[in-house]
């Protein structure tokens, strides 16, 4: 952990959409204990929520979402986005937010990963987003940039994303699980990358970090899928969420970078079950990517908000009268930014 | 405290893939000792020698390897006046090789590389990852978290779209080095004793439009798709510059592999590289290319090939055409550089005459 970064400067934010959390803050007690916790409770989880003693933490349910945001607008906030609720109220510079059913993983020598130390490390490092350094990170302990590499470019753009990966339950869609169901991810690949200006990928939302100053209003519930559930293979919200960060932080000149922290998701859900569901989000991608693509942001955007409501702008123009799931969440993005703006932290300044 | 693999005869593979399709190119100035340790690697292929520096000296190659070899004499013998687009006194003299090769692939590797263990201990069988990468496609339109999505225990992740699931084919296999880490002079200076020890178990495609400095340590690529795009300049003695040799040629095959629609991949496999350079003489070497490279990376980023550059000489024709345009107000070495690519190209041509039925280069058969 970076000396410099202060525990107060940094929420954890907890989406449950399971009741019995006690298995959950146990296994990360000995990494979560010494910071704030949010805790957002899915509205549509009826359960009481069972939460061991011993933590930092303040827990949002529906009533409290319905007071802060109003009935109506609460409705954003069910299922998986209800996390989004945890980003909105937290006043911390850093948001580090991992699905509930993910616990800590264990590196290549057996030794528990401390995933929040290694995102708050990514967060507070340069990230090089404009020329690939082949050793990967160049901050990190015994590497560098490599020969070739411009001078120029080697102090780095600051870090507005960091986006872990997962052993065991990888983060496929369910025609890939459904496909492979015993297939699992063993692979614990030792690096943290910069992922390239105007390069785009699928960021999940399972293990995820930010620096809410910079990026805040970016990440946002806004593409919901007819058929959304429970189970993050069908759900696309994550997804969008992340191009439209990406795209903002490309515009702005931040970095995304992605690799370690891992954690461990443990397995669940049906994959062949959820098939019927996922084909509205497997399809969508083929008209979300190359859309994200092509979005090219005006100069005068030079916030997160600017951008945020620039990209709802095309969407709404481009791929509003394709689907409209597109202008829902064209409109949803507008509205997020003006909830952002009332509720939510001051404005976030313009990229570094 | 990383070190190199020396039980690799247990290591290597029954059944040698592509043997009859790859070349494995080494430039030498002093001696091919290393060959050794690879031996259970490379011995069921045709190794293509490139002897640097003084033609009169015999470079010895251990018995039992198939190999052809060319010194100075021999290269300015085969190409005549063409010769002078090789470099003298730099081991960018390799992409000769390149050239005289008749196979589809390339492997291209230092004589002060060796063999790695991977964090099992096993030794990596570097050749075979390298035809791995080289036979699976890549994906540069958008970027896997889980990074080779055809390797095994990976694939695509959720959000990928399936029409992007084919991907394109690897032109080049790009691969890294344990131990003495491939940094320039400056840094070497800062940092003398740092060792690279972290295996990263991950290949990766480098995404469309990003650049990235091409290390030739440990290099193979498709030579139908790219070779005549693999010119590594004008280098050595009597030139301004070295150690720019490789970058040069990562930066125009990248360009190029943009613009045609291949991949270019990196990460693993491993070598261990286990001399290092005097960053003193480095530093002379690559001071020029130091500031010049300010210049030649945007010159590269905003590079655009017109749309009838369909095959990879059109394109490296094009490429020296921009270079001379643009870049000789930097220096008059890239107005000669320009000229030397053209030349490349020429003699390229010349000793790889297109057979009945071949293919448009750059597209795959």
């Amino acid at each position: 952990m970076s000396l410099s970064i202060k525990d107060h400067e940094i929420d954890i934010v907890i989406g449950a959409l399971r009741s019995d959390l006690t298995s959950f803050m146990s296994e990360w007690r000995p990494i979560f204990s010494r910071f704030h916790l949010i805790i957002v409770k899915d509205p549509d989880l009826k359960e009481e929520l069972k939460i061991p003693e011993g933590f930092n933490l303040d827990v949002y349910k529906k009533p409290d979402i319905d007071c802060v945001v109003g009935t109506s607008t609460s409705t954003i906030f069910s299922g998986y986005s209800c996390r989004y609720f945890g980003y909105l109220v937290s006043r911390k510079k850093y948001i580090i937010s991992v699905d509930d059913d993910c616990y800590p993983a264990k590196d290549n020598k057996g030794i528990l990963v401390d995933a929040v130390a290694q995102h708050i490390t990514n967060l507070t490092t340069p990230a090089t987003p404009f020329f690939f350094n082949t050793l990967y990170d160049p901050f990190t302990e015994g590497a560098d940039f490599v020969r070739g590499y411009p001078f120029s470019l080697r102090s780095g753009v600051q870090c507005a994303l960091s986006c872990g990966l997962w052993l065991n339950l990888a983060h496929y869609d369910a025609p890939t699980q459904a496909l492979k169901p015993e297939e699992r991810n063993s692979r614990y690949v030792d690096a943290v990358l910069t992922v390239p200006a105007r390069s785009l990928m699928p960021i999940s939302g399972i293990n995820i970090a930010f620096n809410q100053e910079v990026i805040g209003p970016a990440l946002l519930p806004s593409l919901r899928l007819g058929g959304e559930g429970k189970f993050r293979w069908e759900t696309m919200e994550d997804i969008w969420s992340g191009m439209c960060v990406k795209v903002a932080c490309d515009h702005l000149g931040l970095g995304v970078k992605t690799g370690m922290p891992y954690v461990w998701r443990n397995d669940r859900g049906d994959a062949i079950a959820s098939l019927r569901k996922e084909w509205e989000g497997v399809k969508l991608m083929e008209e979300v990517v190359p859309f994200f693509q092509s979005v090219r942001l005006p100069r005068e955007a030079t916030t997160t908000e600017d951008c945020v409501a620039e990209v709802a702008n095309v969407v709404k123009e481009q791929l509003g009268s394709k689907d409209p799931i597109f202008a829902r969440a064209a409109k949803a993005m507008v509205d997020w930014v003006m909830l952002w703006k009332s509720v939510g932290s001051s404005t976030s300044s313009p990229g570094a | 405290m990383v070190e190199p693999a020396t039980a690799t005869q247990a290591a290597a593979p029954v059944m040698p893939q592509l043997k009859d399709e790859l070349d494995i190119v080494i430039p030498t100035i002093r001696n091919l000792d290393f060959l050794e340790m690879w031996r259970p690697f490379f011995q069921p292929y045709h190794l293509i020698i490139v002897q640097d520096g003084d033609p009169s000296k015999t470079i010895k190659v251990p018995p039992g390897f198939d190999y052809e070899l060319y010194n100075r004499n021999d290269i300015n013998k085969i190409l005549g006046p063409k010769a002078s687009c090789i470099s003298f006194k730099d081991s960018a003299c390799r992409c000769f090789g390149y050239m005289v090769s008749k196979k589809k692939y390339i492997f291209t590797i230092d004589d002060d590389c060796f063999v790695a263990k991977d964090p099992s201990g096993k030794a990596v069988n570097a050749l075979e990852q390298h035809i791995k990468n080289l036979l699976c496609p890549s994906t540069p339109f958008f970027f896997n978290t889980l990074y080779d999505p055809f390797r095994e225990g990976a694939d695509f992740v959720r959000g990928y779209p399936f029409s992007l699931r084919e991907g394109v084919p690897t032109a080049v296999s790009h691969g890294l080095w344990l131990n003495i880490p491939d940094y320039d002079a400056p840094t070497q200076l800062v940092k003398p004793l740092e060792r690279n020890t972290r295996f990263v178990d991950a290949v990766l495609t480098i995404p469309k439009g990003t650049l990235f400095p091409m290390c030739g340590m440990n290099l193979a690529f498709d030579r139908d798709l790219i070779g005549p795009a693999m010119y590594f300049g004008l280098m050595g003695d009597g030139q301004p510059i070295g150690r720019y040799d490789d970058m040069w040629a990562g930066w125009c095959i990248k360009v190029i592999c943009d613009h045609l629609g291949l991949g270019v991949k990196t990460g693993l496999p491993y070598i261990y590289h286990s001399k290092a350079s005097n960053p003193f003489v480095n530093l002379r070497k690559e001071y020029k290319g130091i500031f010049w490279q300010e210049e030649i990376i945007p010159f590269f980023q905003q590079a655009v090939l017109p749309k009838d550059c369909t095959t990879v000489q059109k394109c490296y024709v094009e490429l020296a055409k921009q270079v001379k345009e643009k870049l000789s107000k930097v220096d008059p070495y890239f107005d000669k550089l320009a000229d030397a690519m053209v030349t490349w190209n020429k003699a390229w041509d010349e000793l790889n005459p297109p057979t009945a039925g071949s293919v448009p280069n750059g597209k795959p058969a």
